[in-house]
């Protein structure tokens, strides 16, 4: 059930992404919906389909971006090690982990799509690329993360209800 | 005899009475007579008839609440549906506006020919200047198409489906495209940024660059048709020591609200990498 609703939930958060999210800059940051699914969904205790759920939204990611086609894929995965490292071992706090690995997750997947530009041949430049896209992105992502957390948690709780003794 | 005498008289005088009342209220000379008499009844028949109708209204006047709630409920929903209605039709005519003006320029250049297509969506990496279109290779699209609007330059197809394709803006800091000033035909060339923001390089430090200078495609390269507008220079940044002058561009396009394009099909991109020489 985890898995077939990952086509879905995942179809409908990159529609919504291109559609609205990607049109509502801060600066020339925006968020990254498809990011914060994919936290929230792998700091869900009773979920166990966490890497296929990146893997299937980084190539989703991969077929409509300009970006590289492995750098979704490969920040996503990167992205959901780290929440499932800080929802095992560091934090009893879900929500706070939420935060502190959206705006992790949101430094690293930037700092990565700036090397891979780099390496293809698009000299960004870092310090703009910083001040006016990445900061601003992690704001935007900062505010949406209460709102995703809260539908991807009753999300989980639908899809793994709690089991009674 | 002497009783019905009485009575005839008795009879008489009743008849003269009546006949004489009558007269004189035809007359007019009972008025005050019948006012006293009448206003009491009309006091009686006013208080019957405003309790009649308190209670009246008491009975009656919760059932048209109920009525004229649900008249009011019914319309209200009418009024939203209207409204709904009417912002359908104010996004309809913008809609039409924008295709009306794709239309109008592309009967103006009819040695073009052109597939109209509207932005469905951006892409989700914010380093990146792309968009996404609702038309593909099913509809004669091809790697490479020139992407305009009836102001000027949008981009060139960087990928496509069967119905869907992606669009590199202009703006994309991984976008190149040749250029010439059109007042002194001197070629340049533009490249986007991260922030959006169109950059004119390679110009020659002896053209005479000021703001205000129209900057149109030139065709060199292949990449693009010439002649298409791109936008006008804003501020010039030249120095002694540098080789070429640079500028900052205001495109004619305003990106932010992009939501049809025009692609040109019958231009097919020339691919001139095989040409350019290679360090051996």
């Amino acid at each position: 059930m985890g898995s077939l609703a990952a086509f879905p939930v995942l179809i409908i958060t990159l529609m919504v992404q291109l559609a609205i999210i990607s049109r509502l800059p801060l600066l020339h940051g925006t968020a990254d919906l498809m990011l914060l699914v994919l936290v929230a969904w792998a700091l869900q205790e009773r979920v166990r389909t966490a890497w296929l759920w990146t893997l299937l939204g980084g190539i989703m990611v991969t077929l409509v971006s300009g970006l590289p086609f492995y750098m979704p894929i490969f920040g996503y995965l990167i992205a959901t090690g780290i929440a499932l490292l800080l929802r095992r071992q560091v934090w009893q706090t879900q929500l706070l982990a939420m935060f502190v690995t959206t705006f992790s997750t949101t430094l690293i997947y930037h700092g990565l799509s700036l090397a891979v530009l780099q390496i293809t041949g698009r000299g960004l430049p870092i310090g703009d690329s910083l001040t006016l896209v990445t900061l601003p992105s992690a704001l935007i992502n900062l505010m949406l993360a209460l709102p995703v957390y809260t539908l991807i948690t009753d999300l989980a709780h639908w899809i793994y209800p709690a089991e009674i003794a | 005899m002497k009783t019905s005498g009485s009575q005839f008289f008795r009879s008489a005088t009743i008849g003269i009475v009546v006949v004489g009342l009558v007269i004189f209220a035809l007359s007019g000379y009972m008025q005050p007579l019948f006012r006293a008499a009448i206003s009491p009844l009309v006091s009686a028949q006013t208080w019957l008839s405003s309790r009649f109708m308190v209670v009246y209204e008491f009975v009656t006047v919760p059932r048209d609440i109920a009525s004229l709630r649900s008249q009011n409920q019914a319309l209200k929903s009418e009024v939203a549906g209207l409204q709904t209605q009417i912002i359908e039709l104010e996004q309809q005519l913008r809609e039409a506006q924008v295709l009306y003006a794709l239309l109008g320029f592309a009967r103006g250049r009819p040695e073009s020919q052109y597939v109209a297509a509207a932005v469905i969506g951006r892409d989700p990496s914010p380093f990146l200047h792309y968009v996404i279109i609702d038309h593909g290779s099913d509809h004669g699209l091809r790697h490479g198409m020139p992407v305009i609007t009836d102001q000027g330059l949008v981009g060139r197809i960087d990928a496509l489906t069967a119905t869907a394709a992606r669009v590199q803006l202009i703006t994309d800091p991984g976008s190149t495209v040749n250029v010439r000033l059109q007042s002194t035909r001197t070629e340049a060339q533009i490249t986007g940024s991260v922030t959006g923001e169109i950059e004119l390089g390679l110009v020659s430090q002896d053209t005479t660059l000021l703001p205000g200078e129209i900057v149109l495609t030139s065709g060199l390269g292949g990449g693009y048709p010439a002649d298409l507008l791109v936008g006008q220079v804003i501020s010039v940044r030249s120095s002694g020591t540098n080789l070429f002058q640079s500028a900052s561009i205001q495109s004619v396009v305003d990106f932010g609200s992009l939501q049809a394009v025009l692609v040109i099909t019958n231009f097919r991109p020339v691919d001139i990498s095989p040409l350019i020489p290679t360090n051996p």
